[in-house]
């Protein structure tokens, strides 16, 4: 028989019927084998995705300080473009938005003559609560924390997006 | 003076040395002829006899042969203007601008390494138009099709790598849009992106990350799954060529 190297359980059983359901040592090492490697296959994928995720990350601080009240005249749109965030002095006060597109990343800038924030990108345009008005942008520019620190200024934590609309008032 | 340089030619092909490197000695039989191509490393991928049709111009245009030149072309130059680029954020853009204006033929090598890049995916496109019209994706050859489809990734994945190096606000932008569009892959957009970035902006660990892809992973790649096309183009029955209308 050609199949005695592969098979060599098959050929012991036969006499036993009663032993079908036994391993041979054969196979009992092969399935080791071939479990080993899978786990190491998987371990080598884990460590793998952890060594490529860094751990420490030397990357601005999601809280900024914007400014001074009086540095944002009323009615005005202001970028940041170094933190990538509007302030805006609004009627009913101060709200940040985020100022990159939600489409796909760029950093919008605000156009006084048009009373638009609109991305350079693919021509997203926003009203300057951050709604959409025009282009592929799936969601409006998000509204983030702002708060006034103990000495004076105007603070964003751009990882806090607002469900609802808050102002603050100096 | 044809006959003497034969000579000359035969003279060496029958020295020690020669033999020792090229096993097929001098002979010049068809045995010989297809030995001197089969025992050499580079040359066994190719057949040893291929059809004069399939070397005429119109089956092929020579559009895999051109894309291969580009490769070549693109390998010479890129080491080149790695001995002047370093992948860090101050001085990538430094180092490139350098490379136009300081680096003595850095502006010829420059804009060659960047003119082969735009004509490798041409080409690349046009080769596998070409080959799709021809109807040569075919079986026996569907498996080399598919070696292309992932020759036709690498090139796109290298162009898109190498679009960052530069480090001015195109390379900014397309890698900043780019790794958005991996965002919105399901389920684990964000973690593929992290990845790709080593952080969560376009940054220091991104221009390395892009910088070792671009001139170390996809390269090797490129050159492994290019002997395979090459090799399967034998292994498949050589090039396809139609048969001759009478």
């Amino acid at each position: 028989m050609s199949d005695v190297n592969t098979k060599p359980g098959a050929a012991a059983a036969a006499p036993t019927v009663a032993k079908d359901k036994e391993v041979s040592r054969r196979e009992f090492f092969a399935k080791m084998g071939m479990g080993s490697l899978i786990v190491a296959a998987a371990g080598t994928g884990l460590f793998s995705y952890e060594y490529f995720s860094p751990n420490v990350l030397f990357e601005a601080s999601p809280i900024i300080k914007a400014g001074k009240p009086d540095q944002f005249p009323p009615n005005t749109v202001t970028l940041d473009p170094q933190s990538g965030i509007y302030m805006v002095n609004g009627a009913k006060g101060f709200y940040a938005l985020g100022a990159i597109c939600t489409h796909l990343g760029c950093l919008t800038a605000w156009k006084p003559e048009l009373d638009m924030i609109a991305c350079p990108c693919h021509g997203s345009r926003f009203n300057r609560d951050g709604i959409k008005i025009a282009g592929p942008a799936p969601q409006p520019l998000p509204w983030l924390k702002v708060w006034l620190s103990e000495d004076g200024y105007l603070m964003v934590d751009r990882s806090e997006t607002l469900k609802e609309q808050e102002f603050v008032r100096v | 003076m044809a006959i003497t340089l034969r000579e000359e030619f035969d003279r060496l092909r029958n020295t020690e040395v020669w033999k020792t490197i090229f096993r097929s000695g001098s002979g010049s039989s068809n045995l010989h002829r297809a030995q001197a191509v089969q025992q050499n490393v580079f040359l066994h991928l190719f057949s040893v006899k291929v059809r004069s049709r399939a070397l005429a111009f119109s089956p092929t245009w020579y559009l895999g042969a051109l894309t291969l030149s580009t490769f070549f072309i693109l390998v010479a130059t890129g080491i080149l203007l790695m001995f002047y680029y370093h992948p860090s954020v101050p001085q990538a853009y430094a180092d490139m601008k350098d490379l136009q204006f300081v680096v003595s033929s850095g502006v010829f090598l420059r804009n060659l390494h960047r003119w082969s890049a735009h004509a490798m995916v041409f080409l690349v496109f046009a080769h596998m138009f070409k080959v799709f019209y021809r109807g040569a994706y075919r079986p026996p050859r569907q498996f080399n099709w598919v070696i292309g489809v992932f020759l036709l990734l690498m090139t796109l994945l290298l162009s898109y790598t190498g679009y960052l190096l530069p480090w001015d606000q195109l390379a900014y932008w397309a890698v900043t849009v780019g790794s958005n569009i991996a965002k919105a892959v399901p389920f684990m957009g964000k973690q593929i992106r992290f990845l790709m970035l080593g952080g969560n902006e376009v940054n220091a660990n991104a221009l390395l990350r892009f910088y070792v892809l671009h001139c170390v992973i996809l390269p090797l790649a490129a050159v492994l799954l290019v002997a395979v096309h090459f090799w399967r183009i034998r292994k498949d029955g050589g090039l396809y060529v139609p048969e001759k209308k009478l």
